[in-house]
């Protein structure tokens, strides 16, 4: 094989790659038009709790601010895993999804505690509109964490089993948007959903 | 020829540049200073409603600010350019959504007090 078709190759499949990159962004955009029209219902229905307990009394701010921490540090955590991958430090990088899929856990146990008591107490999506667009929304983010949760997992498997080649460190990538993004949507779930509604 | 691989795993940016540890701990830090400061607004309750409601809008807007930039990587460099593109028209239509939803229901509890 000559130097030029090397090279040419090498450059096929950097493209390959980043065209599988900037479609899985593209996903990720449409995902958020689908956030944002369950923003826009939680918006339009928060106020329709039919006599029933409103956002005050049933949401505890503290209890969100630590969830909203673990996402946070999640985020960072994978950031920095994917760095690791980047400088082929197989062990690091495994530590770090380890410990980025730890503090996704805790989220998503928080996320289903904060449920189970809400619908125990007799506050489920059945109650009322407020309810509905509220579980639906939060509902649909803690659905997606979970999914990346499952990913994660499954990456750390292949990280071990085929090392840091190409196709891991673009599955990687591509996870690593993922995340992030979920952590941005989780943003807007702190301000609009909890924040505002106690203020 | 695998360590030939190897090495050109090691630059392959896939389109997006994955910035620094540095960047990461700046956006790290600024992204909790960027939720503190609203939590505290909101739960001490230091200003009028109206007030809160627009600090914790405007902070909101800084922290997405803040992880698309130190997290996502989006800016003007040519690796990133078309993603940002995306992004802002999807920002555009996530907009038309929100607000348009909200003009529409609006008017039409409106009408029916009316």
């Amino acid at each position: 094989m000559s130097t030029t078709s090397v090279t040419a190759a090498h450059h096929h499949h950097h493209d390959t790659e980043a065209t599988i990159v900037y479609g899985f962004w593209i996903y990720i955009m449409s995902d958020c038009i689908l956030f944002a029209s369950l923003f826009a219902t939680f918006i339009v229905l928060h106020a329709n709790t039919f006599g029933g307990p409103g956002p005050k009394e049933l949401f505890s701010l503290p209890y969100v601010l630590v969830e909203t921490f673990l996402l946070l540090a999640s985020s960072f955590t994978y950031g920095l895993g994917l760095l690791s991958a980047f400088k082929q430090k197989q062990a690091q990088v495994i530590r770090f999804l380890l410990l980025t899929f730890i503090l996704g856990l805790s989220f998503v146990l928080m996320e289903v505690n904060e449920f189970a008591h809400l619908v125990m107490e007799g506050h489920s999506w059945k109650s009322n509109a407020f309810l509905s667009s509220f579980f639906t929304l939060v509902g649909t983010h803690g659905f997606h964490v979970t999914m990346g949760l499952i990913w994660m997992l499954s990456m750390m498997i292949q990280v071990k089993r085929h090392g840091l080649v190409r196709i891991t460190l673009r599955k990687l990538t591509t996870l690593s948007l993922f995340w992030h993004f979920l952590d941005i949507v989780w943003i807007f779930v702190f301000t609009i959903v909890y924040l505002m509604e106690l203020i | 020829m695998a360590h030939t691989n190897h090495g050109e795993v090691l630059d392959i940016e896939f389109g997006n540049d994955h910035g620094s540890v540095k960047s990461y701990i700046h956006g790290f830090i600024l992204s909790l200073v960027l939720t503190i400061i609203p939590f505290a607004v909101v739960s001490q309750h230091w200003f009028t409603t109206g007030v809160t409601y627009a600090i914790v809008a405007i902070f909101a807007v800084a922290q997405l600010c803040v992880q698309l930039v130190y997290f996502l990587h989006l800016s003007y460099k040519s690796s990133a350019r078309w993603n940002l593109y995306v992004f802002l028209f999807t920002f555009l239509v996530v907009l038309i959504v929100i607000l348009g939803s909200l003009w529409i229901m609006v008017n039409l509890n409106y009408f029916m007090m009316h």
